[in-house]
C-alpha cells in the first residue's frame, strides 16, 4: 500500500515540475491578444455565451484576452466601436445596417441569432384575439430603430392605432397605460408573466411570423479590424460560438455565471427570468433543435431587413452585402 | 375466535376498544372543535392586524399625495412664471422632509415653446437641497414610466419601487400627478408633477411586524415584486410569480395574483423562509394598489392548543395505561379465584378433596362464589364420609345377608335323593331365592316309620324377615308335626304359634302333606297355598283339590280342613310357590297356573329332579331377562311304589 501511494506521489510531483516549467514557456509563446466586447444591454442572458467563453476560458484557449464591457441605456455598442474603446460589439442587425448607411464602416462576422425575438403582446381582457381587434387601441412601440417591424406591422396589416413610445418598461402596459406592449419574447414577455400574467391571458404577435423576421444579436467589428486581423477577429467569433454551445450544455452554470455578473453590475435580476431568457436564446440561436451555431448571416435576411429600413426611411441606402458580411470561417483553419 | 379467549383478554378487549373509541371521538371532536375557535381567533386577529398595518401606511402615504397634488392643481389653475414655480417646488421638497425629490415635468415644448424639456428637479443630497434640470437625448423623460403611465391613464400614481440613482440600495417609489389647463373647452394634458419618497420607512413598517419567532410580514408591488421580505435576496429582485415558477407552485402563483389584483384575505400557506404551515393575511394598500401580506406561523400560534393537546393525549395515554393495569387487576382479582376454582373442580372430578381454595377477601359473586366451593368441599367431604360408612354398613349388612342366604339355605334340606333307602318314593325341591334370601320354604321329614311329612309355603313380604318368619314357620312346623300326626293339626297349632309372636302381622301360605308310603295314601291340609298339582300315572295333570283356609299368621284360633287322596304308584304331586305362576314376562304377562299345568303334562315319565330342573327353566324362558320378582320354589313328590 504505502509503497503505492509513493509511487504517485512521486509521478504527481514530477508531472508538476514539468508543467511548472512548461507552462510558462507556452503562455509566453502564445501571447494573448488583448479583445474588447461590449454588450448591447446590461448583464443578462440574452449575452450568456460570451460570459461563458470567458469565465471558462475558451477566450483565453483561442489566444484572447477578451475584456467584456456592460452595456447599458447610456452606452452606445457603435460609439464604442467607432471610438475604439471596443473591438467587437453585439447589436441587433437593424441597428448595424443603419450604423453601416450612416457611415460606421462596421462589419458583421458572425450573424448569431437567426430568428426575431420581437413581439407584441396584447391583454384577451382588452378585447385583442387577432390582428384586426388591434385597431382603435393604443400600441406601445419602441423608440429609434427598433420601431421598425411594429411600424411596418400596423402599416402592413393596415392598422388605425394611437402609437405610445415605448421604453424600458412594460409597466405602462402592466398598468393599462397601452393596450399592446412591444416585448421581446426572451425578456418582456416574460416580465409580463411574471408581473401575474398568465400565458393565456395574453394574445402574442411575434414579428418573425408574419414576414417580419429580422435576425438580431450578431457579432460586429470594424472593416478596417477585421481586414487587419481576419483570423483575430475568426477567433472572437469562434470562441464566443463555442461560449454558446457551453452554456446551452450547462445551463445551470451558465445562469450562475449570468447572476454573478447582473449582481457585479447591481442589476435586479431573478434566475428564474434569466433562466427563461437562456432557453429563449436556445430557442432563437439553435435553429430546428441542432447544437450548432452557423454564425451565418443570410443575404435574403440582410436585404429583408434593409428595404424595411428603407422603406421607413431610417437609411437612404442599402449597402452592399459583401461589404456588410464577412463570412469567418475562411480563417477558421489558417490558426 | 374472541369468544374462546379468556376473561382479562375478552376484558381488556371490548373495555380498552370501547374507550379508545370514546377517546378518540371525544378527543378529536374537542381537537377540532378547539383549533376552529382558535383559527378563528388568529384570523380575526390578522385581519385585525393587516388592516391596521395598511391604514398605517395609508396614514403616511395619503398626505404625502397631498403635496404634488396641491401642486398640480396650483398649476392648473394659475401658477405658470418661471421663477414661482421653482420657489414653490423648492419649497415642497424643503418643507416635506419624507420627499425626497420634486419635478414638475412640462410636455414638449409646453412650457416654453423653444424647449422640447422642461423639467426642472429639486432633490436633497447629504441634508442640503440641489436642484438641476431633468431631460436630454439620454434621458427623455417623458419616455420613463414616472411620466407615461399617469399621462396615460390619465390619473395620478404611485411608481414601481426602484432603487435609487444613488446605489445606496435605498428602495424609493415616485408618486406622480398629471396636470391639464384647459385651451379653449379642450382639456389638454401639460405635464407631471411628482414627489420621489424613500421607502425605508415603509420597509421598516412592514418589516417590524413579527409574529412570533418566525411571523413575518412582507409587500409586493403592482407588478408582484417583493418590495420588503425578510429574505433580503428576494427584495427588487423577484415577483411572487418568478418565486412561484422557481418552486414550480401555481398556488403561490395563484396567491399572488389575488394580492395583486387587490383582494383580502386569509389562507393557509406555507412560508418561505421557514417552510412551515402558516395563514397568510393579505390585503391591499389602497393608495399605492400594493398588497401587504402578513404570515402568522401555524405551529407558535397554535402552540398553545397543541401543548393541550398533547397534555390531554398523554393523559388519555396516560390513562388508558391506568385502564388497563385497572382492568387487568380486577379481571385478575375474578380470574385468578376462578383458575382455582376451575383447578379445584378439576381435583374433585379426579376425587381429590383436599385441594386449596384461592384466597377471596371480598364478598362479591367471586367470593361467594369460593364461599360455595368450600361448603361444597366440605358437604362433599361429608357425604363420602358418610357414603363410606353407609357402604361399609350396607357391606356389612350384604355380607349378612349373604350367611343369611345361606343359613336359609341350609334351612332347607339340600342333599338329594333325601332318603335313599326308600325306593317308594322320588322326591327333589329347589329353592331359587328372589333376592339374597327369601321367605319362600319346604321341608320333608318322616313322622314315622311310613309316614313322610312335607311342606311347601310362601311367606308374605321378601328379604331377611321374611327368611326369618320362614325359619321359624319351618321349624316350628318340623318341631309340631312331630307331635300332631294330621296336617290339619299341624297348621292349626302352628298357626297358633305362630300368631302369638306375630307383632309384625306376617302370614304364610303352607301346604303340608302326610304321605304314607305304603299305602299311597295322601292326607294334606292347604293354608291359602297355591294349589299343587296332581301328576297321574296315566298322564293326566289337576290341580289338587283343596278347602278355602287362612294363611297361617292372620286368625287366632283358624281350623284347617284335612284333605285325603290315594296315590297309585307313578303319581306325583306337584307343589310350588307363586314366585313359577306369578312370574312377569318382559311383557308384563304372568306365568299363569294354566301355563304351568301345561309345561307339568309335558313332563311324562321322568324323575322329580327333571320336572323341577324342566319347569323352573320354562318359568326362566319365560321371564327372560325380566328381573325375578319372587322367590321360586318347587318340589316334586313322586310315589312309586
Amino acid at each position: 500500500m504505502h509503497k503505492t501511494f509513493i509511487k504517485i506521489f512521486l509521478i504527481i510531483a514530477i508531472l508538476a515540475c514539468f508543467f511548472y516549467t512548461i507552462l510558462p514557456t507556452y503562455a509566453s509563446e502564445n501571447k494573448l491578444k488583448k479583445a474588447a466586447f461590449i454588450s448591447q444591454w446590461v448583464p443578462q442572458a440574452q449575452f450568456a455565451g460570451y460570459y461563458l467563453a470567458y469565465e471558462k476560458g475558451i477566450y483565453k484557449k483561442y489566444g484572447l484576452d477578451v475584456e467584456i464591457i456592460n452595456g447599458g441605456p447610456h452606452i452606445s455598442p457603435c460609439d464604442s466601436l467607432k471610438e475604439k474603446r471596443a473591438d467587437f460589439i453585439n447589436i441587433g442587425l437593424n441597428t448595424a445596417i443603419e450604423a453601416r448607411a450612416h457611415g460606421l464602416n462596421l462589419v458583421n462576422i458572425g450573424q448569431l441569432v437567426q430568428r426575431s425575438a420581437i413581439m407584441l403582446v396584447a391583454k384577451k381582457s382588452s378585447g385583442i384575439e387577432k390582428i384586426e381587434d388591434i385597431n382603435n387601441k393604443k400600441i406601445g412601440v419602441w423608440t429609434g430603430i427598433s420601431q421598425i417591424q411594429a411600424l411596418s406591422f400596423i402599416k402592413k396589416y393596415n392598422l388605425d392605432v394611437e402609437v405610445v413610445p415605448q421604453t424600458y418598461s412594460v409597466n405602462l402596459f402592466l398598468r393599462d397605460g397601452v393596450d399592446v406592449a412591444s416585448a421581446m419574447w426572451y425578456n418582456e414577455y416574460h416580465t409580463i408573466l411574471n408581473s401575474g400574467y398568465d400565458a393565456d391571458e395574453l394574445v402574442t404577435f411575434f414579428f418573425s411570423e408574419y414576414d417580419l423576421n429580422f435576425p438580431e444579436d450578431g457579432i460586429y467589428t470594424l472593416e478596417e479590424t477585421f481586414q487587419s486581423r481576419p483570423s483575430f477577429c475568426a477567433d472572437f467569433v469562434r470562441a464566443s460560438i463555442e461560449g454558446w454551445i457551453y452554456a446551452f450544455t450547462h445551463p445551470e452554470e451558465a445562469l450562475d455565471i449570468v447572476l454573478k455578473y447582473t449582481k457585479e453590475a447591481n442589476i435586479p435580476a431573478n434566475r428564474m427570468h434569466q433562466k427563461w431568457m437562456l432557453e429563449r436564446m436556445q430557442d432563437l440561436m439553435l435553429i430546428n433543435n441542432s447544437i450548432e451555431i452557423s454564425g451565418i448571416l443570410q443575404e435574403d435576411d440582410y436585404y429583408r431587413v434593409a428595404d424595411e429600413l428603407k422603406n421607413a426611411g431610417m437609411i437612404d441606402t442599402i449597402p452592399s452585402f459583401d461589404v456588410f458580411y464577412k463570412y469567418c470561417g475562411a480563417y477558421y483553419d489558417k490558426k | 375466535m374472541i369468544k374462546n379467549r379468556g376473561i382479562t383478554f375478552k376484558l381488556i378487549f371490548f373495555i380498552m376498544t370501547s374507550c379508545t373509541l370514546i377517546f378518540t371521538l371525544a378527543f378529536g371532536y374537542n381537537y377540532l372543535f378547539s383549533r376552529r375557535i382558535i383559527i378563528k381567533g388568529i384570523e380575526g386577529n390578522a385581519r385585525d392586524l393587516t388592516q391596521l398595518t395598511v391604514n398605517k401606511i395609508e396614514s403616511i402615504l395619503r398626505p404625502i399625495e397631498k403635496v404634488p397634488q396641491s401642486l398640480a392643481f396650483l398649476l392648473e389653475q394659475s401658477l405658470c412664471e418661471k421663477e414661482d414655480l421653482l420657489s414653490v417646488l423648492r419649497a415642497l421638497v424643503v418643507n416635506n422632509p419624507e420627499i425626497y425629490g420634486a419635478t414638475i415635468a412640462f410636455e414638449p415644448y409646453a412650457f416654453e415653446p423653444d424647449s422640447l424639456y422642461f423639467a426642472p428637479y429639486f432633490y436633497r443630497d447629504n441634508n442640503t437641497i440641489k436642484f438641476m434640470y431633468l431631460g436630454d437625448d439620454n434621458y427623455q423623460y417623458f419616455y420613463w414610466d414616472w411620466y407615461q403611465i399617469p399621462k396615460e391613464i390619465a390619473r395620478p400614481v404611485w411608481s414601481e419601487p426602484y432603487y435609487d440613482e444613488g446605489g445606496g440600495n435605498i428602495i424609493m417609489s415616485t408618486y406622480s400627478v398629471p396636470f391639464y389647463k384647459y385651451e379653449g373647452d379642450k382639456k389638454v394634458f401639460k405635464g407631471i408633477v411628482t414627489a420621489d419618497v424613500s421607502l425605508s420607512w415603509l420597509q421598516d413598517i412592514v418589516s417590524s411586524i413579527k409574529i412570533g419567532d418566525t411571523g413575518y410580514g412582507f409587500l409586493i408591488s403592482n407588478n408582484g415584486r417583493v418590495v420588503t421580505h425578510p429574505h433580503q435576496d428576494l427584495i427588487m429582485h423577484e415577483t411572487i410569480f418568478s418565486v412561484a415558477e422557481s418552486r414550480g407552485d401555481n398556488r403561490l402563483r395563484q396567491i399572488g395574483k389575488d394580492m395583486i389584483n387587490g383582494k383580502t384575505d386569509f389562507i393557509p400557506f406555507k412560508s418561505l423562509v421557514t417552510g412551515n404551515k402558516c395563514w397568510l393575511s393579505y390585503s391591499q394598500i389602497p393608495a399605492t394598489a400594493w398588497s401587504l401580506g402578513v404570515l402568522f406561523p401555524q405551529d407558535e400560534l397554535m402552540n398553545n392548543i397543541t401543548r393541550l393537546n398533547w397534555v390531554v393525549l398523554f393523559l388519555g395515554i396516560f390513562g388508558f395505561l391506568f385502564l388497563l393495569a385497572v382492568i387487568v387487576l380486577i379481571a385478575g382479582t375474578i380470574t385468578h379465584p376462578l383458575r382455582g376454582l376451575y383447578k379445584a373442580t378439576k381435583d374433585i372430578g379426579t376425587g381429590n378433596l383436599d385441594f386449596n381454595l384461592p384466597v377471596v377477601a371480598s364478598q362479591d359473586e367471586v367470593g361467594k362464589l369460593t364461599d360455595s366451593f368450600r361448603y361444597m368441599r366440605e358437604a362433599l367431604k361429608r357425604y363420602i364420609k358418610d357414603l363410606q360408612e353407609t357402604t361399609a354398613a350396607k357391606e356389612r349388612i350384604e355380607s349378612e345377608l349373604k350367611i343369611a342366604h345361606d343359613i336359609q339355605m341350609n334351612i332347607v334340606p339340600k342333599i338329594f335323593p333325601p332318603f335313599p333307602e326308600r325306593k317308594e318314593i322320588d322326591l327333589y325341591a329347589l329353592l331359587e331365592p328372589a333376592k339374597e334370601v327369601g321367605g319362600d320354604l319346604y321341608d320333608f321329614f318322616f313322622i314315622s316309620e311310613d309316614r313322610l311329612c312335607f311342606v311347601i309355603g310362601d311367606v308374605s313380604g321378601k328379604g331377611v324377615p321374611a327368611a326369618l318368619f320362614m325359619a321359624v314357620a319351618k321349624t316350628m312346623i318340623k318341631t309340631i308335626a312331630h307331635e300332631f300326626g294330621s296336617p290339619e293339626e299341624i297348621l292349626k297349632r302352628v298357626n297358633k304359634e305362630i300368631y302369638q309372636g306375630n307383632d309384625s302381622c306376617m302370614f304364610v301360605t303352607v301346604f303340608c302333606g302326610i304321605l304314607d308310603i305304603k299305602t299311597g295314601r295322601l292326607c294334606y291340609a292347604n293354608a291359602g297355598h297355591n294349589p299343587p298339582l296332581i301328576i297321574r300315572k296315566e298322564g293326566s295333570v289337576d290341580f289338587l283339590n283343596i278347602a278355602q283356609n287362612p294363611a297361617i299368621g292372620i286368625i287366632e284360633e283358624a281350623t284347617f280342613i284335612g284333605q285325603e287322596l290315594a296315590l297309585l304308584p307313578g303319581d306325583a304331586i306337584y307343589m310350588y310357590t307363586d314366585g313359577a305362576t306369578e312370574a312377569f314376562s318382559k311383557q308384563r304377562e304372568l306365568f299363569s297356573e294354566e301355563r304351568l299345568k301345561k309345561e307339568v303334562s309335558a313332563c311324562k315319565e321322568i324323575s322329580a329332579q327333571r320336572i323341577v330342573e324342566n319347569t323352573l327353566e320354562k318359568v326362566k324362558d319365560f321371564a327372560k331377562d325380566a328381573p325375578q320378582s319372587d322367590d321360586i320354589t318347587i318340589m316334586v313328590l313322586k310315589y312309586l311304589k
